[in-house]
């Protein structure tokens, strides 16, 4: 029972097949309680896919998933939402024609802690004013900037109490000075205690939240360890040969920590 | 036993008229995603078309030269619906695109009702029939069926022979990346709904020719047609000639062991259960 | 949310208050006739409003509601000499078994397929029940005018029945409002906006959307059953009318789907148009011709509906119109 408790989850053998197409292949990882784990791999290597097997979206067509030692398999994604497993979307998901609050509140009422309205609010304005929604409260969602959507998208996630987050690619499509808050909105997320699994792009942002990194190509887990580990090892750099740029940046990124 | 044959190659027959007016509905929602609720009044339109072109009353045509202009004034019906109802909803919810489809459906339905009331008409025209053994076919419906069969067959060489009906599959498969190739997308969309009207049309008249009907008896058409197209795929033409046979010929069964009442209960509860069990239709994938 | 505070539920409860007792202020027989049509259409498209409007799903058959309860409670009524307040319940719950059973099954059906099931379904149990002997097929059922003694003679009864039409319609505008403020409504509002989305954030989607098909098929059921009690006969074409079905999905976007008072004003208006276009000699013809015209320029220009629209335009009013 000492190692479900280290471990909050465990993806054991998991593979998705897609009539004919592999997206994800055979993956085996753990991650602690309290750590945040980065999950990188080029474009179509199944990173969301991963996530969406992680969160019930599609069931797996092998292995197994398991949250605070539950096997969670092949559930659906509300029933993983109420064990405290949130996510983000990668393309932010806003109930445009509902108020920032009423998204949030979407969130905390029917998210872990299942809350009603009343204490969902309180939780709402709580959240809103721990990302900097709170001046946009009564606005609709629709009517925010990517940024703020992002931001949404977090809001929405940790309104649901979770224990742990899936971020897919929270930092894309930001500029600068919104990747630092970001980056510091994700690790006072971790201070908090929620353990984090993270999709990025944003390398140098990556790999600096990151406690460790694992690294999917072609649907395979094909490297895990701590971010300097990673961006030396051959094998990534060889998996995103097939990315110029990402490897650029990966490089860079090694060059320059 | 003769009598089920006789039925069955009935049934058949208009099994290929009802694949017509159903392709006409099926085009329509694979290129642009609309269930086409003007579909009824539109094949009612055609039955009054025949009756104008081809009736005593009329310009006395014959049927057959009739059903041409019926198909023209489909075509050029049908693009201006799209331009003044379909195209600004396009990309609103469903509910918009239904809607909207509706209310032509209850302009020509309130218009029709006004200029020709509800009482039922007909078109006086005979061929004759084909007697084959047992089995006697309507001369009239058996031109039906091979029409209905020449303009599938015409229909498919537009779609993959030409540059405006290969634009069609284009735009039906990715609108955004075929307008990026320089496809029209406006006017090729216009143009879809312009043959899916016409194809409607067209099928009602070809039922006027061995059918009587009022402006109302579209609707039974239309409902037959969206079983129809459940049956062989949404969007799918090929589905659409498959599955108005199967409907004819349940046509043709049915009432040899029930009630002829019962045929529709039937076609209903079809209908349901494949959307339920596979709403990509009988020929569709999984 | 102390949204019961908010001005707009009273306003809308006052309308169906000051509308209902117009007919015994002016003591005229035709005002409560056409009031209750009115208060009728009003409680059909405030009930369709929680599945389509909260929801985000387009019933396009919902009139079967309508039309089974209408058959059951006509049936316990004339056959079986049921007295008419537990025929009207029976109606109510026959509906609501009907959409739970039903919603299992096609709810799982998104978008256009959805909408093409429940007409499908309206169907298909219309040309069941035209069939259907022990219901009277095609002809349909009537009842003896000596049942109206019952309930004291026509001329009561037709004031009973109006009282209860009354009551419900009530009970569907706080319904509507109890539900768009609830957290049932919120999980309903986020599956209208994004249904993946909901589920991912922990609404139970299946059972959500059943609950509100039910909720939005009860009152249409007991309104079936008062309807038909006092025409005095039930046929499955009138019963299972399809442009009925339609005319609840125009109302409910003239007046502002999603909105608590949309529906409300979204009949009313209805209503009206339509009572002037019959009326009217030059457009008497043309009635359905003009309502498919009125219904073409909201969806094109005014899809929010009057009460969204004029929401969207005055944010100042958002208490007042909801």
């Amino acid at each position: 029972m000492m190692a479900q408790v280290e471990n909050i989850l465990q993806v054991k053998g998991v593979t998705k097949r897609f009539g004919g197409l592999t997206a994800v292949n055979n993956v085996t990882f753990d991650l602690p309680r309290g750590q945040i784990l980065g999950l990188i791999g080029p474009n179509g290597a199944g990173k969301t896919t991963l996530f969406n097997v992680i969160n019930g979206v599609y069931a797996p067509t092998e292995g197994h998933v398991i949250f605070k030692g539950t096997d969670i398999s092949g559930w659906q994604p509300y029933d993983v939402v109420k064990l405290g497993l949130a996510r983000t979307h990668q393309i932010v998901r806003p109930l445009n024609d509902l108020t920032v609050l009423e998204n949030v509140m979407a969130g905390a009422c029917y998210g872990h802690e299942n809350r009603p309205l009343k204490e969902a609010q309180v939780i709402a304005d709580e959240v809103m004013e721990f990302l900097g929604l709170a001046e946009r409260r009564d606005m609709l969602a629709g009517s925010l900037n990517v940024a703020q959507k992002k931001r949404l998208e977090m809001a929405r996630a940790l309104a649901s109490r979770p224990y742990m987050m899936l971020l897919d690619e929270v930092l894309a499509g930001l500029n600068p000075t919104e990747i630092a808050e970001m980056v510091e909105v994700v690790l006072k997320i971790r201070e908090q205690g929620v353990t984090i699994l993270i999709i990025e792009h944003v390398m140098h942002a990556l790999m600096n939240v990151s406690d460790r990194v694992i690294v999917l190509d072609y649907g395979q887990l094909i490297a895990e360890g701590s971010p300097e580990e990673i961006a030396n090892n051959p094998k990534v750099i060889e998996a995103y040969l097939g990315d110029p740029d990402l490897a650029k940046r990966l490089m860079e990124n090694a060059d320059g920590d | 036993m003769d009598h089920l044959v006789a039925s069955l190659a009935d049934g058949l027959l208009l099994g290929f008229v009802y694949g017509l007016a159903a392709m006409g509905l099926t085009l329509i929602f694979g290129v642009m995603d609309v269930i086409n609720l003007a579909h009824g009044p539109l094949i009612a339109l055609g039955m009054f078309g025949l009756l104008l072109f081809a009736g005593a009353n009329g310009l006395g045509l014959h049927p057959y030269v009739a059903l041409m202009l019926v198909a023209i004034v489909g075509l050029i019906f049908g693009v201006i619906i799209y331009y003044i109802a379909v195209r600004r909803v396009l990309d609103a919810p469903h509910l918009s695109s239904l809607l909207a489809t509706f209310s032509i459906n209850m302009m020509i339905i309130g218009v029709g009702t006004a200029v020709f009331t509800t009482s039922p008409q007909n078109v006086e025209f005979s061929l004759g029939s084909l007697q084959l053994g047992s089995v006697t076919l309507l001369g009239t419906r058996l031109v039906a069926a091979l029409i209905a069969l020449f303009v599938t067959a015409m229909l498919y060489l537009f779609l993959y022979r030409t540059p405006p009906g290969k634009a069609i599959r284009a735009v039906a498969n990715n609108r955004a990346a075929a307008e990026l190739m320089g496809i029209p997308s406006d006017q090729t969309l216009a143009l879809s709904f312009g043959i899916g009207a016409m194809l409607a049309m067209l099928s009602g008249g070809l039922i006027a020719t061995f059918f009587s009907f009022s402006i109302l008896s579209g609707s039974v058409y239309e409902l037959k047609s969206f079983v129809i197209v459940v049956l062989g795929g949404l969007g799918n033409p090929t589905g659409a000639l498959l599955g108005g046979l199967i409907l004819g010929a349940l046509e043709g069964i049915v009432p040899t062991f029930m009630p002829v009442s019962w045929v529709p209960v039937i076609e209903f509860v079809l209908f349901v259960v494949i959307l339920l069990v596979r709403p990509s239709g009988l020929l569709g994938e999984r | 949310m102390n949204s019961w505070k908010y001005p707009a539920f009273w306003i809308a409860l006052l309308l169906v208050i000051i509308g209902g007792l117009l007919p015994v202020i002016t003591g005229s027989n035709i005002m409560r006739e056409n009031m209750f049509l009115i208060l009728l259409s009003v409680a059909l498209a405030s009930s369709l409003n929680i599945l389509l409007g909260y929801a985000g799903y387009v019933s396009f058959g919902h009139i079967v509601f309508f039309g089974v309860g209408g058959y059951i409670g006509f049936y316990l009524l004339a056959v079986q000499n049921t007295p008419l307040w537990l025929a009207i319940i029976a109606g109510g719950i026959a509906s609501a078994v009907l959409a739970w059973l039903l919603g299992a099954a096609i709810l799982r059906l998104r978008g256009a397929y959805f909408a093409l099931a429940t007409i499908g379904v309206n169907e298909a149990v219309r040309t069941f029940i035209n069939n259907f002997g022990p219901l009277g097929g095609p002809i349909g059922m009537e009842v003896n005018f000596s049942i109206y003694r019952q309930y004291g003679g026509a001329a009561t009864m037709q004031w009973t029945t109006y009282w209860i039409v009354l009551g419900l319609t009530i009970a569907a505008i706080v319904l509507s409002y109890a539900v768009k403020f609830s957290r049932f409504g919120l999980g309903l509002m986020a599956i209208r906006e994004d249904e993946d989305a909901a589920m991912v954030m922990g609404v139970r989607t299946p059972s959500a959307k059943t609950m509100a098909y039910v909720l939005s098929a009860i009152i249409p059921g007991m309104m079936g059953v008062i309807f038909f009690f006092r025409n005095s006969s039930i046929e499955p074409h009138e019963a299972f009318r399809l442009t009925r079905s339609i005319e609840m999905i125009v109302m409910v976007m003239l007046g502002g789907q999603g909105t608590v008072q949309g529906p409300l004003v979204g009949a009313a208006l209805y209503e009206a148009i339509r009572s002037f276009l019959l009326t009217s000699p030059l457009f008497k013809d043309l009635q359905l011709a003009f309502a498919g015209l009125l219904l073409l320029l909201i969806i094109l220009f005014v899809p929010s509906g009057v009460v969204g629209w004029l929401r969207s335009r005055y944010r100042k009013l958002w208490r007042v119109l909801e």
